[in-house]
């Protein structure tokens, strides 16, 4: 037998490992816009350097595949070289002996369906479709697309207004997504290249910790147009809609079936999350932007016939949002002491508050409703709060860091776990949940799914069951009125227009199903700047705020301030809002990691980014 | 035994063995070219590729071991398609030179591309070549980058058959070679020079530098023992015109199908080597000249001398040598005409190998 030695600590593999984390944060961040054909070769030449070069149809099928690619790429390919890249990729997906062969032909034949229009493109007109064009990531992936990097730099320079005016020119509020946006911007955030993403939404907090955004006054609006819209729903969709409706010169009336505004950021996101007096702030904000008039408690469909509001009005928005809990088809689902969690974060965002006081509390779900509904819960005084969801935790719905936080404040979590009966005490009220164990499974989407694992089912004590499993839109009187809807989500143009109803325009919630906040705010800008269109305008939007001189990149790896909050065992006693500020110096630094992609690279060019 | 569908046809196979083994028993005819029994089972050229019933993937029948119930398809377009493309892959790599190239007809790449009707490569090359010049120093083997379909025959065949190693898979990025002992520091490496590889490399790779002085269609081959020791390994002689021009080891119990660098490189020359002692020669003690002599003549000196030294000294002061590369049976005589006839027990042989 020949020497044995350990690992050598020196070795390539070592130090390749130090650099991998770096080429996956690359591939992350791969530009918005860019050609997926680029996409495609980039993934089939790693391929390719990834073999071993023991058989053939990997060794030499993958850098012959890259290399027809590449011909199409460089316009040089007819007809026959996509068909020789089929045929060669199927040929490799059936006779490589390990994944790297056929994992990558497989992903080139699934590319060449997906993108079928951008081969096209390159062989008959070699060049990308219009589509492609390099764009700011963070703009980008914003749905409102909000110019980010100016924001920053107008916080780098403390001028805490001119980041909310700029903010403010696609997004009415701030404060709202300083406190609980989802932040898509983050995702391909070019800063990931050198170690982590700008935490932009802790960013947007501290600017509007700093300077409340109803002490920053909005830009004058336009003389009156005499137009007039309704808005059905005052949510962050209907309000963002009235807010650029009213800075245009339009009257916007809201109508609002609760007795206050802002939709589930008021009656779904709990005050701890998003303390309610901020998101007055915001409401405030734009309630003084313009003519804005609000009908409160009126329910447009029932209250008021939705014809009747369409033909008072010129044009008419519906946005609203999805209120309902969806429930379970499960044998005593009836019993008491069992809700939707959608109605109890209801009856909390109304202020009155459930006494949970030594109960055993089953949330089921493990979407960020039933992280709110679990973590109200635990500060509703119950004894025992567990959360019992049917696949594995990383599988959650909800942002990672609400399930982490659940878990600190004491949720317990009960995965791979399918409820199947809710269990009855005489007197009718709920008693417990029986379940199935589950086993995760094949994929279904980009989730695993579960299947029944071969365990006896379980039964968990309960004294309140509250049921997180999604929300229902309430579209029966619009269908009735003639808009069409999948499922009861409804079908709208990317414009937000309602097809076959000319000013009639949908979006928010109700047209996506149960989504985030800036998408609603996404579809509220949109649709206003369509109804205007749609009313015979063309108003442009003034922005008060400029984008400051950018400083230099700084190149050295600096971490990523994350947003501090109050100790879990503290917290977990009241409504207050958990998250605390960041300091002045931890914002600076963090503005400073910033890059500034809107100078730098593709922000220069026309047409470098989104609007 | 089990029971599996191959083509439509019922078959018994030991569970054992592999589809291609029963494929062949069977004479149901699957490609190879990387594929050496019990040596290179790699499953590297994907020539041998069989739709299974229930598989999404096509199965290497050279390393599948078959089922029950196994239902194999070993010619449908599917298969066909794979293997064709497979030979366009390979020819597209391959600096085919035929004219110039010695292995010209007996190449077994060059067979499976007439049989798949791949005579031009569909594609260009995508690697770079990075070794271009072959490596010729070694005085018996070569080998030449640009022929090489990298199957490992013989790296294997260093590796496990004759339990060397001195040759192994060098890489330039994703290009990958063999690594051979052939260049100027041949004698320092492990390479004892058997040309076992040579024998086991499918295209004109490796090759015997012999090849330049025939090709395969001038050729007669005659099965014959190894002479050299005992251990009677089979050979195949390569005879053009009436010369043997090289040697193959052949299938036989005690090599397998091996040569050792003795068998396979000097074995043959000295049979029309200009000093070879065709006949008896006798003396002339007048001249000093060796004279042609009949075999009587000849054997009847020897008797009689040895006989004389047996009558003044005793059987004891006579002793018997056996060469090697004699056969068993003649060493036995030659022992047997020690003991009964010199009355001596010294007798020995060579084949200590």
């Amino acid at each position: 037998m020949s020497k044995l030695y350990l690992a050598d600590p020196n070795s390539y593999d070592v130090k390749i490992s130090k650099i991998k984390r770096h080429f996956s944060h690359k591939v992350e961040v791969y530009p918005p816009g860019s050609c997926p054909l680029t996409v495609q070769l980039s993934f089939l030449r790693t391929a390719a350097g990834q073999t071993c070069g023991k058989c053939v149809p990997c060794r030499d099928g993958l850098p012959l595949v890259a290399r027809l690619l590449q011909k199409v790429i460089n316009g040089d390919a007819t007809q026959q070289t996509l068909d020789n890249i089929k045929m060669m990729a199927m040929m490799i997906r059936e006779s490589s002996d390990c994944a790297i062969g056929w994992n990558a032909a497989d992903e080139v034949l699934k590319g060449l369906e997906l993108f079928a229009d951008e081969y096209q493109s390159h062989i008959r007109f070699h060049k990308c479709d219009e589509s492609v064009a390099q764009k700011v990531p963070c703009i980008a992936l914003c749905p409102a697309h909000v110019d980010i990097p100016a924001y920053i730099a107008l916080i780098a320079e403390e001028d805490y207004a001119g980041c909310i005016n700029m903010i403010r020119k696609d997004n009415p509020f701030p404060t709202a997504c300083g406190m609980v946006c989802e932040h898509p911007c983050e995702e391909s955030c070019r800063r990931k290249m050198l170690e982590s993403p700008i935490n932009i939404r802790g960013l947007k907090k501290y600017a509007v910790d700093q300077m409340r955004v109803d002490q920053v006054r909005t830009p004058k609006p336009n003389p009156s147009t005499g137009k007039r819209i309704a808005i059905i729903g005052g949510g962050p969709a209907g309000m963002t809609c009235a807010y650029f409706l009213a800075l245009m010169g339009h009257k916007a009336v809201v109508y609002e079936i609760h007795d206050k505004l802002g939709g589930m950021l008021r009656y779904g996101i709990p005050n701890y999350r998003f303390p309610k007096d901020r998101l007055d702030e915001d409401l405030n904000a734009i309630l003084g932007a313009g003519d804005i008039e609000v009908i409160y408690e009126t329910n447009v469909g029932k209250d008021i016939p939705i014809q009747k509001v369409r033909d008072e009005y010129d044009a008419m928005f519906v946005a609203i949002g999805a209120q309902s809990g969806k429930t379970l088809r499960i044998p005593g689902v009836d019993a008491a002491n069992v809700y939707s969690a959608v109605e109890m974060l209801d009856e909390i965002g109304n202020g009155r508050l459930p006494d949970y006081t030594g109960k055993k509390v089953i949330v089921i779900g493990g979407g960020n409703v039933a992280m709110d509904a679990a973590r109200s819960a635990i500060r509703c005084g119950a004894a025992e709060v567990s959360c019992i969801y049917r696949r594995r935790q990383k599988d959650m719905t909800a942002l990672e860091s609400e399930v982490e936080s659940a878990i600190m404040e004491g949720v317990m979590l009960v995965t791979l776990q399918s409820p199947v009966e809710i269990t009855k005490h005489e007197d009718g009220s709920c008693s417990g949940l029986s379940t199935q164990p589950q086993m995760v499974s094949t994929y279904s989407g980009d989730r695993p799914g579960t299947t029944a694992a071969n365990k006896e089912q379980q039964h968990f004590e309960a004294d309140v069951i509250l049921i997180a499993v999604g929300q229902d839109i309430v579209s029966g009187p619009f269908e009735d009125f003639g808009m069409k809807a999948d499922r009861r989500v409804f079908r709208a143009g990317l414009d937000t227009s309602v097809e076959g109803m000319p000013g009639v325009y949908v979006g928010g919630d109700c047209a996506t199903g149960p989504s985030t906040v800036i998408r609603a705010i996404a579809a509220g800008k949109v649709a206003a700047h369509n109804i205007d269109e749609y009313l015979g305008y063309h108003h442009k939007l003034h922005c008060e705020a400029a984008a400051p001189e950018p400083r230099e990149n700084i190149r050295t790896l600096l971490g990523r301030t994350e947003v501090g909050e109050r100790p879990a065992f503290l917290r977990k006693k009241d409504f207050l809002h958990v998250e605390e500020e960041m300091t002045h110096e931890e914002a600076m630094q963090e503005c400073s990691r910033c890059l500034r992609c809107d100078h730098f690279g593709c922000g220069a060019m026309e047409g470098g980014r989104d609007l | 035994m089990i029971k599996l569908t191959i083509d439509g046809k019922q078959f018994e196979a030991d569970g054992d063995k592999t589809i291609l083994n029963v494929c062949r028993e069977n004479g149901i005819e699957i490609p190879t070219l990387c594929y050496l029994e019990k040596i290179n089972e790699i499953g590297s050229c994907r020539l041998c590729v069989v739709e299974v019933e229930g598989l999404e993937k096509l199965v290497t029948a050279c390393n599948t071991k078959v089922k029950e119930g196994m239902e194999v398809r070993t010619n449908t377009e599917r298969v066909r398609r794979a293997r064709e493309n497979t030979l366009h892959l390979l020819m597209a790599e391959h600096k085919t030179n035929c004219f110039k190239c010695l292995k010209n007809g007996a190449c077994e790449l060059q067979y499976q591309a007439r049989m798949h009707g791949v005579d031009v490569p569909n594609f260009q090359p995508s690697h770079y070549d990075v070794q271009h010049a072959p490596f010729d120093e070694h005085p018996f083997l070569s080998y030449d980058p640009g022929l090489c379909i990298q199957c490992q025959r013989c790296i294997s065949t260093c590796a496990k058959a004759t339990g060397r190693h001195a040759l192994s898979l060098e890489r330039n990025a994703a290009r990958v070679y063999v690594k051979v002992p052939f260049g100027d520091n041949w004698k320092d490496t492990d390479c004892e020079g058997c040309g076992n590889c040579a024998q086991a490399c499918p295209t004109g790779a490796i090759t015997i530098k012999r090849r330049k002085d025939y090709r395969e269609w001038e050729i007669k081959k005659v099965l014959t023992t190894c002479p050299h020791c005992g251990t009677g390994c089979q050979m195949e002689l390569y005879v053009k015109n009436g010369k043997i021009v090289d040697v193959m080891g052949a299938n036989g119990p005690s090599n397998q199908g091996l040569l050792c660098v003795k068998g396979r490189s000097g074995s043959i020359d000295f049979v029309d080597h200009p000093d070879r002692i065709r006949y008896p020669l006798i003396k002339n003690k007048e001249s000093g000249e060796f004279e042609r002599a009949s075999w009587e003549e000849a054997l009847d000196l020897v008797a009689s001398k040895f006989n004389a030294i047996k009558e003044n000294y005793g059987g004891e002061a006579l002793a018997g040598f056996a060469c090697s590369r004699s056969t068993n049976e003649d060493i036995y005589m030659l022992q047997k005409m020690v003991r009964a006839a010199f009355q001596s027990n010294n007798t020995d042989n060579c084949a200590r190998v």
